[in-house]
This record gives C-alpha cells, sequence and structure tokens, in this order.
C-alpha cells in the first residue's frame, strides 16, 4: 500500500499539472507569425520585432480604440514595423478575432465609400495608404505613413504576403 | 470610496484653484482675458500654405504660425516678450505631447521644436523644458529623440519616469496614478494635443490629453469618457499645473480616430491656442463638426458618440472653463 501510494502522488500531480497546462491554452487562440521576413516580399524590410498584445492589454497599444476590437471579440493584436525600399514606413497590424464575425464587424465597420474592393482573404478593401482584410478570425490592417508613387501596389504585395501567411 | 460630501468639498477646492489660476499659474501680467473681458479667449491661427499640394508640411512656416498665435493670444508682437507674459522664470516647463496615434497623427516635431526655440529665448534654460508622453513610442511617433541629459532639452516618458504609488481621485475618476512627471518634475505643463476624432469621446483634444498621464487611462473610458476626461482634469496637480494648451491641428483625423486612418485625415493648417481648456475643446468640436459636415458624415450626435465630457467640464461641480460660444471670444487669425 504504501508503495502504491508513493507511486500513484507523482503520477497524479503530473496527471493535474499536465491538465492545468492543457485547459487553458486549449481554449485560446494563439497568434500565428502572420509577418513575412525581409525580403519575402520583394522591397519590403521588417524593421522592428512583433509586439502580441492580448485583448485585457490591448489598450496599451491603441488605447482609445481597443474597445471596438474587444466588443467584436479580439483575442490578440500582433504588430511590426515595416519600410519599402529603404522609405516607406508602414505597420501591419494583425487583429486574431474570436471568430469570421469578429473580423467581418471590424472590417465593415471601418468602410468608407471611396474603398475599393481587393481581392484579399475573405474580404478586403484598398486605399491609398492603406490596405485592410479578412480571412477566417484574422483581419489584418496595413497602413502607409505616407503617399508615394507606388504606394497602394507595394502596400498590396506585402497583404499578398501577410495573407500567404494565414 | 468617496461620498457626495468629500465630492463636493473637492469640487469646491477645484472652483477656488481655478479662481487664482492666473496667480498660480502663468507668467505675472499674463493674459487673464476672462477677467477683462468676462469671456474666455481662444485664438485660431492658420496658414493656408502649411502643407503642400502633396500633403507634406512645410516645416519652415510652423514657427512664423506659432508666432501668429501666440502673439494673437498675448497681444504682444514680439514673440520673445510674448513668451515672457506665459512662461515663469527659472520654473521647470513640460510639453506634453500626444503620440497615442502614431506616426502620421501625432503631435508635429515641429510645432514642439518651435516652442522649445521660444522657451530658450525666453530664458527657459534648456534642462528645464522636459518634452513628455506616455512612453517613449509615444514620443518616438512625434519623431523626437529620448534624452535625459539635464544639460539639453530633455525628453523622456512616463515609462522612465514611473507613476505615483498614492492614487488621487475626483468624481468618478478614481485610483488614478500619476506620472511622475506631471506631480514631481514640472512646475508648469503646456498641453500639446493633437485634434483628432475620437471612437468613444467623440473629440480628443485639451482635456483627453490629460489621458496620457495616468497609468490606466483605459479605466476612465466609460460612458463616452463622459465624466471621465472632466474629473480627471479637475484633479489639483493637472488643474493647477496644466495652464495653456497649444493644440496642433496642423493635421487632423476627422473620423476613425484615434488612430492613424490616412482616408480620413485632414490639414485644417491651425494651433488652436489658449488658457481655457474648455474653450479649447469646444472650439475644436465645433470644427470637426464643420469637416465631417462638409464631407457628408453625420454629427457626432448622430453618430452615436457626441463629447459630453465638455459640457460636464463646464458644469458648476467642475468649472474648468466654459463651453458658451457667448463666452468663447474666439479670435481667429
Amino acid at each position: 500500500m504504501f508503495h502504491f501510494r508513493s507511486f500513484m502522488l507523482p503520477v497524479s500531480l503530473a496527471l493535474l499539472g499536465a491538465f492545468a497546462v492543457i485547459v487553458p491554452t486549449g481554449c485560446k487562440k494563439a497568434p500565428v507569425d502572420a509577418f513575412p521576413a525581409s525580403n519575402v516580399v520583394a522591397g519590403w524590410q521588417k524593421t522592428s520585432d512583433t509586439r502580441t498584445f492580448e485583448a485585457k492589454n490591448l489598450w496599451q497599444y491603441i488605447d482609445g480604440d481597443a474597445e471596438q476590437y474587444i466588443s467584436a471579440g479580439v483575442v490578440t493584436t500582433s504588430t511590426s514595423d515595416y519600410k519599402y525600399q529603404g522609405q516607406l514606413e508602414a505597420v501591419v497590424d494583425v487583429h486574431t478575432m474570436g471568430n469570421a464575425a469578429g473580423a467581418r464587424k471590424i472590417l465593415e465597420t471601418g468602410q468608407t465609400k471611396d474603398a475599393k474592393i481587393v481581392q484579399l482573404g475573405d474580404a478586403g478593401i484598398a486605399y491609398e495608404q492603406s490596405v485592410i482584410f479578412r480571412k477566417g478570425p484574422y483581419l489584418v490592417r496595413i497602413v502607409a505613413y505616407e503617399t508615394t508613387p507606388g504606394a497602394a501596389q507595394a502596400l498590396l504585395a506585402l497583404a499578398h504576403g501577410v495573407e500567404a501567411k494565414l | 470610496m468617496k461620498n457626495r460630501r468629500d465630492f463636493l468639498k473637492t469640487a469646491a477646492t477645484g472652483a477656488v484653484l481655478l479662481g487664482s489660476q492666473s496667480k498660480l499659474g502663468l507668467a505675472a501680467g499674463m493674459l487673464d482675458q476672462h477677467a477683462t473681458t468676462g469671456k474666455s479667449k481662444v485664438v485660431i491661427a492658420r496658414d493656408p500654405l502649411l502643407h503642400s499640394q502633396g500633403g507634406q508640411l512645410d516645416e519652415k512656416r510652423v514657427l512664423d504660425l506659432l508666432d501668429k498665435a501666440i502673439a494673437a493670444y498675448t497681444g504682444h508682437d514680439h514673440p520673445i516678450e510674448a513668451w515672457k507674459h506665459i512662461v515663469p522664470v527659472g520654473k521647470v516647463i513640460g510639453l506634453k505631447t500626444n503620440g497615442l496615434g502614431g506616426k502620421g497623427i501625432s503631435t508635429h516635431l515641429a510645432l514642439v521644436l518651435a516652442i522649445s526655440e521660444r522657451l530658450q529665448q525666453a530664458g527657459v534654460k534648456p534642462g528645464n523644458i522636459i518634452v513628455w508622453d506616455r512612453n517613449a513610442r509615444d514620443l518616438e511617433a512625434c519623431g523626437l529623440t529620448i534624452s535625459t541629459d539635464p544639460s539639453r532639452v530633455r525628453c523622456y516618458g512616463s515609462d522612465v519616469a514611473g507613476y505615483e504609488e498614492e492614487p488621487a481621485a475626483f468624481g468618478l475618476a478614481k485610483n488614478v496614478k500619476f506620472s511622475k512627471i506631471l506631480t514631481r518634475e514640472c512646475d508648469m505643463v503646456i498641453g500639446l494635443p493633437i485634434l483628432k476624432d475620437h471612437s468613444m469621446s467623440g473629440v480628443t483634444f485639451a482635456m483627453k490629453n490629460m489621458y496620457g498621464v495616468v497609468q490606466r487611462p483605459n479605466e476612465l473610458h466609460g460612458g463616452g469618457c463622459n465624466p471621465g476626461v472632466a474629473d480627471l482634469n479637475c484633479i489639483p496637480v493637472v488643474r493647477e499645473k496644466v495652464r495653456f494648451t497649444i493644440g496642433d491641428a496642423m493635421t487632423s483625423v476627422y473620423d476613425g480616430g484615434p488612430g492613424f486612418h490616412p482616408e480620413r485625415l485632414w490639414q485644417p493648417n491651425a494651433l488652436i491656442v489658449g488658457e481655457d481648456r474648455v474653450a479649447i475643446d469646444h472650439t475644436a468640436w465645433q470644427m470637426l463638426e464643420r469637416k465631417r459636415a462638409e464631407v457628408g458624415m453625420p454629427t457626432f450626435e448622430a453618430a452615436g458618440r457626441p463629447p459630453r465630457y465638455i459640457a460636464t467640464a463646464a458644469d458648476a461641480a467642475h468649472n474648468l472653463g466654459v463651453n458658451d460660444p457667448n463666452r468663447i471670444h474666439l479670435m481667429e487669425v
């Protein structure tokens, strides 16, 4: 009996530990690495580390904007900076929503009349300085900080590079 | 938890402080426009050539625009003399920028440099000027470089200086922990907000910029930031130290804010200057409303996010300034 108990205790603890690890992560959508490395998309350099914010900390990144994403069910937001041909700076935000409906809600809420429909993911729109698209539970927003000749095409190419990784 | 009696007591103290603001605040002989005209003065200075047709800011014109705004506000044509009427001698002056929206919709570097130049010419030592915001990222979004060298203009965020452990409160703004840059380092703060639409509060400008001086601004977002914005500005350290606003309306977003949405970017090419933060926010709100009407967008009321905190800030419990257009002396130059 003594031997049985001393054998069972570590086994039980190990099982409990494994359960404790599995249960919380099993409910979460882990952020994917959707960020193309430098030169994977021609001309684009990844110029910062990727930062990831959980919903509860999203205000640290986009205080004031965070609530609309939270109400649409955001799980995490990841972001990284890029530069095109050493000049055009842009930021890529990948919002991992709880489901596709959340991504759709954000895309439709932000749409204006001058948006151009683009073939990206499940749905996408583009402006002169930004591209926004959704694919499954992911909502991607790519924004350039200035407008230069060819910027719109370059942004679209980067967006396709992100889409390929989702 | 503060009861109603305590709340009113605090509110009354705030009212006394507001009444004595010109003594505590701006340099001797400043401007007390309200006392002489019965109105709060707000200046909108514009330069239609500030941006090129391609949207590039002509940084060389910013200093002239600043001088025009300050001259109109103070009544002193000579810019250095004018600044001597704004800043007290031998004190530490904070310039609270706003880089929350990231590059593209943050306080312009050219404005910060222009103000720093005039402050030094007016006798403020470089090390007595602190350009600050929440953190390095926000400052870098404005194009600023972090420096804690006391022999130069300093520039760092609350992430470096830290926040007070002891919380402050007013009304529903509870457990507010302020940046030590505000509480311990600055004698006077000049707010340098950038004019933006805001997804919850409608408008973010002079008063809302103070969300960047506390540790957890997200806790003040309830009710469309009403009464959070007004309550926060009523806490004595904000009310007493933040005495002047040079609002950056050179670039703005009229919808989709507070983040950077280039498709809703707009260039009013203006600075909005004054002491009365409520009057400034009311003026800025009207400017955004006109732009939204021009592009066929609904009013903030119709969009479900009117900036109610402005009226709250003007009410008897807060008494931070005036929102009645008849009590605002708007000067456009």
